[in-house]
């Protein structure tokens, strides 16, 4: 087995997987048949794929999703992305440095006519939202094609493995994403009038409205009566020195990584951003057993929910707010991090910087729609729909209800005679898509005998788990809106089942018991680590919501509900004053104190924007405040754009600096987005067997 | 505002022209509805220089844009990425070897280095090239190709540096002639004065001429094109293949400063009209040949298509020349998707024209390309 593998989880299961032998570099080496090349070369400590062939700088995995192609290597010849290309017994990997070299492969090949298909509905994505609408579709037997450029259905939520928020009715809160993943494929599965293609990457949408994929390595036209695009999300960038380093990456290319290939990619990170993508990355980093140094967030507070960074704070890990990373240094790849604190113009405060040693920064600043599909097919007229995030940018739960909506609807426009849309949809959807409403830190109940939760949830937000499991329907929620905080109707009537401990997805219900000994009551409390740290007798930190640990306490029972068996049910005797503040158990062994020795200032200016071409904001800037106002222009004069990604990466980057050059953003022409949105190899289009 | 001379359009044509003007003095402005240089066609063109032509004033006119391109940076500064890769013509048909045969004497007398190489010279210069019934082809190795974007943008910013003045997002609606003299244009924002306009428009040149009740035999016409990614130079010359195929006749590719090939196909019967959507026939049709002629790209990716228009002309050459009704308009369009090519030869005569100070090669340029012309024949390689 590889040496940067995980081999134990506390939520997922480590299956077995064939050995296969494969070279990088001449260098023999193993991976498992079939995983992406990049995640094997990742299990084998190899982050650097190449060197650019601008600046030979060194190049590696950067957004893991086949949208970028900074990851790129030779495989057995040929230049590919690594990260959606799988691995076979004997592929012979190599390093890009600088361009690649087009094999001499001279001979003439057969051409076959490029096929095309017909469908009554495409659909671009079998994640959530395209799973969810396919279901709808399939349910009233309309022919429906889903494509997805993965080897498997599901989108991202294969990548979760936290317990869901939302609606238990809707959208399948309390389960975890990647068994949510499972039991939408059953479903569509089960229907036969939708057909998947896997392994099918979408590539353009062209005028005389066909779309056009590639499937293994195959060309294929399609023509839909209507199209669906649901193609989620990609991660957005953030322009700072040493931001190509390989080690920066996206907070969702670390949860491929980690979560979807079980590989161990870093031994210490630190997180940039403090929306839910970069929380929950933190979290599923510490069950991945990689330590998580800091999060740092530039607003005042995180913008995910309260929840998600109380589960982090809990398991010891500090969130800077008010702070941005100001470089990333390394020669080769990350060795340190430095970020400091920002003034309330957003501008860094001199002597603020310091210093982590990580060797992984990961970038969770927010999320951009694909739209890309969407846009294209709108101006051609074409009947295009679109859902989840390339609809809107909000959960995954909110995409499931979404693609609901648009299957019903295309049902509709299809003549086909569904009545009208239940009229609280739409209502639901905008609940299933709200951010996290007000703070409210309610009072622990002030009974002190019997057994009743504590609900340590004081922010709202759309979920409701907790009031559908108590055997008694005890629990409920603020005038029972789902966005409403919870409570207990009757606290003598608790039974002290422990469900509604085990089912809440933000881990912050205890049980507190004082029915054994009042004095030194018994607290349950949920748990997502390692199960060795937890044996019966230890004495184990215990945390209140914040982080601060109030005391070691004797672990006397851990127990799981066969429904949740990754939450562990800890049980701890703890002193009465602490009993109703007690909710987490600390994790990290120590906390990395940073280095406050700033040596060097980098100029911001050489943080690179556009990385396909290494196009740095130093030379943006200088074209703008030259008079240049048209993207088109730009992109002439700098290549900014012109990369294999197609500027999905650069172009808010761009935007960015515009704005803070202080030009008008009305008077800023936006650059042309063109077909191919993937790159498709010649032979692949000329129909070559 | 008040000008000597108006240019419509700020693209492959006007953007020279401005610069060529205000370099002897003349108070120029040049208005373009996009948002800044290049915006139109000549962001299309793939960035192919030939004076590899058969009609004499086309090969003096791109002999001097050849010049004028390969010695930009050194005389100025800016890289506009010329490379002198060279044209070649490679010939599989007995009818192509005899028709390219007919041509040489002529393009040789006129001072173009081309001959008809044999077909292991033509497996030299294109590597990989399918050698079966390979005659050989002709090669000019003074010809290559420049960035469109780049020598347009080096273009505007020296013409900016002679005091030309440019309007971008405003369209001209109309000229404003008095009395069969022009006055002067109107956008869609203003009104401008100056007694002489230049019609480089391209393929809205037709739409422009209308307004003075000028009839333009331009048609304008769609072509694709695309673009790789790069990969390590292995091949220098732009490759032109000019057999006929269903649905197309010629196709040409090249490999530019990056590693990237650059490649576009005439579509057969022509795409007429302005229509700039990309379609989904383009990419296998001249895949499907590519592959064929240079089997190796089957393994080379596409990144990105486009469309772009070539304002054409019965006899795929030029309009350059005074307008005989309306004066003081000057038509410099029809470019048949020459335009990058030919224009920086054609801003040197016009600058000329505009002074009265043309000189003997101008008048065989300018019989050739006379608007008036009788549009017989053809051009061999247009």
């Amino acid at each position: 087995m590889n040496r940067y593998r995980i081999t134990k989880h506390p939520i997922l299961e480590i299956p077995e997987k064939n050995i296969v032998a494969f070279t990088w570099n001449g260098e023999k080496l193993t991976g498992c048949d079939g995983e992406m090349i990049s995640s094997a070369l990742f299990a084998n400590g190899i982050h650097i794929f190449g060197h650019h062939h601008k600046d030979n700088s060194p190049q590696g995995m950067f957004c893991a999703n086949g949208q970028c192609s900074q990851c790129l290597v030779i495989a057995d010849g040929l230049a590919v992305k690594s990260c959606m290309t799988p691995l076979r017994d004997g592929t012979v990997v190599q390093s890009v440095e600088g361009l690649p070299k087009l094999p001499e492969d001279d001979s003439i090949p057969q051409i076959n006519e490029v096929p095309v298909k017909d469908v009554e509905v495409l659909i671009i994505g079998g994640g959530p939202a395209g799973l969810t609408a396919a279901i709808e579709l399939g349910k009233l037997g309309v022919t429906t094609l889903i494509v997805d450029d993965k080897d498997r259905l599901g989108g991202k939520l294969v990548l979760q493995t936290h317990k869901f928020f939302g609606s238990v009715e809707d959208s399948y809160a309390g389960i975890r994403g990647f068994e949510i993943a499972k039991i939408l494929e059953e479903e569509v599965c089960k229907l036969d009038s939708v057909e998947v293609w896997l392994n099918t990457v979408a590539v353009a949408v062209f005028s005389d409205k066909i779309i056009g994929v590639v499937r293994n390595n195959q060309y294929r036209k399609i023509k839909s009566q209507k199209l669906l695009v649901a193609t989620g999300a990609r991660e957005k960038m953030l322009s700072f020195p040493g931001n190509t380093l390989p080690g920066v990456y996206g907070a969702g290319a670390f949860q491929t990584l980690v979560n979807r290939d079980l590989v161990k990619s870093s031994n210490r990170v630190l997180v940039v951003g403090g929306g839910n993508v970069g929380l929950i990355a933190g979290y599923h980093a510490i069950q991945a057993g990689i330590e998580v140094v800091a999060l740092v967030e530039a607003l005042p507070q995180v913008g995910g929910y309260k929840v998600h960074a109380d589960k982090l704070k809990r398991l010891g890990v500090p969130i800077f707010t008010r702070h941005t990373v100001t470089d990333a240094n390394g020669s080769d790849q990350v060795e340190s991090v430095t970020i400091a604190r920002l003034d309330k113009h957003w501008k860094v405060m001199p002597g603020t910087h310091k210093t982590f040693e990580v060797d992984t920064l990961l970038v969770a600043v927010g999320l951009a729609e694909v739209n890309e599909f969407y846009l294209k097919a709108k101006q051609w007229g074409m009947d295009v729909f679109c859902a989840g995030d390339s609809q809107e940018i909000a959960e995954a739960s909110a995409a499931m209800f979404t693609g609901k909506i648009k299957g019903f609807q295309i049902a509709q426009t299809l003549g086909i005679d569904v009545g009208p849309m239940p009229k609280e949809w739409d209502e639901k959807a905008t609940i299933l898509k709200s951010k996290a409403g007000r703070e409210d830190r309610k009072k622990p109940p002030l009974k002190e005998d019997g057994v009743f939760p504590v609900f340590h949830c004081y922010q709202e937000v759309p979920c409701n788990p907790c009031t559908s499991v108590c055997p008694i329907g005890a629990i409920r929620t603020e005038n029972d809106e789902i966005t409403g905080l919870p409570y207990m109707v009757d606290l003598e009537s608790c039974t002290g089942c422990a469900s509604c401990i085990a089912v809440c997805p933000g881990l912050c219900v205890s049980l507190v018991d004082y029915r054994e000994d009042p004095e030194h009551p018994l607290v349950t409390l949920p748990y997502e680590i390692w199960r060795e740290h937890v044996n019966i007798g230890q004495k184990v930190p215990v945390t209140d919501i914040d982080g601060a640990v109030l005391g070691y306490y004797p672990v006397e029972k851990v127990s799981t509900r066969k429904k949740y068996p990754g939450t562990l049910l800890v049980k701890v005797k703890v002193d009465k004053a602490v009993a109703k503040s007690v909710v987490g158990i600390w994790v990290q062994e120590r906390q990395v104190e940073p280095s406050t020795i700033y040596e060097k200032e980098i100029p911001p200016d050489d943080a690179v924007v556009c990385r396909c071409e290494r196009i740095t904001a130093g030379e943006i800037k200088a074209a703008i405040q030259q008079g240049v106002r048209d993207m088109n222009q730009l992109k002439a004069l700098t290549r900014a754009g012109m990369g294999a990604c197609g500027s999905k990466i650069c172009r808010p980057m761009i935007w960015r600096i515009f704005k803070e050059e202080g030009i008008p953003l009305t008077t800023v022409t936006d650059s042309v987005d063109r077909p191919l949105f993937v790159e498709v190899p010649i032979g692949v289009l000329a129909g070559v067997k | 505002m008040t000008a000597d001379v108006i240019i419509a359009g700020a693209g492959s044509v006007g953007v020279p022209t401005a610069m060529a003007l205000g370099e002897i003095g003349v108070k120029t402005l040049v208005i373009d509805m996009n948002s800044s240089p290049g915006q139109g066609e000549n962001k299309h063109a793939i960035g192919g220089v030939r004076a590899t032509h058969s009609d004499p004033g086309k090969i003096l006119t791109c002999r001097r844009s050849l010049e004028i391109f390969s010695t930009w940076q050194d005389q100025q500064g800016d890289n506009i990425e010329w490379l002198k890769g060279g044209y070649a013509f490679p010939v599989y048909r007995k009818s192509d070897e005899k028709m390219l045969k007919v041509l040489l004497p002529i393009q040789k007398n006129h001072g173009l280095n081309i001959d008809f190489v044999r077909p292991e010279k033509m497996k030299e210069i294109i590597p990989g090239i399918n050698t079966k019934g390979l005659r050989g082809g002709t090669f000019a190795p003074d010809d290559g190709s420049i960035s469109p974007l780049l020598s347009v943008n080096a273009f505007y910013r020296k013409a900016l540096n002679y005091g030309v003045q440019f309007r971008f997002k405003e369209k001209i609606n109309k000229i404003l002639c008095k009395n069969g003299k022009v006055c002067g244009v109107e956008t869609d924002q203003s009104r401008y004065k100056a007694p002489v306009v230049i019609d480089a428009a391209g393929p809205f040149s037709p739409h422009l001429g209308k307004s003075v009740q000028v009839d333009l035999p331009v048609i304008p016409e769609s072509h694709e094109g695309a673009i790789t990614e790069p990969v390590q130079p292995f091949f220098q010359c732009m490759v032109v293949d000019i057999r006929p195929a269903p649905g197309s006749k010629n196709y040409y590719f090249y490999q530019n400063k990056h590693g990237q090939v650059v490649f576009c196909i005439t579509p057969d019967p022509p795409i007429l009209g302005t229509d700039k959507r990309e379609t989904s026939r383009f990419l296998p049709q001249v895949c499907a040949r590519m592959v064929n002629l240079l089997p190796r790209l089957k393994n080379l990716r596409v990144r990105r298509t486009w469309r772009g228009l070539y304002p054409m002309t019965p006899d795929g050459s030029p309009l350059v020349g005074w307008n005989r009704d309306v004066q003081g308009l000057l038509h410099a369009t029809g470019m048949c998707g020459q335009g990058l090519m030919l224009a920086p030869g054609i801003a040197e005569v016009i600058a000329r024209m505009i002074t009265g100070k043309t000189i003997a090669s101008d008048e065989i340029i300018l019989s050739e390309f006379s608007p008036y012309r009788k549009f017989k024949k053809e051009e061999a390689l247009k």
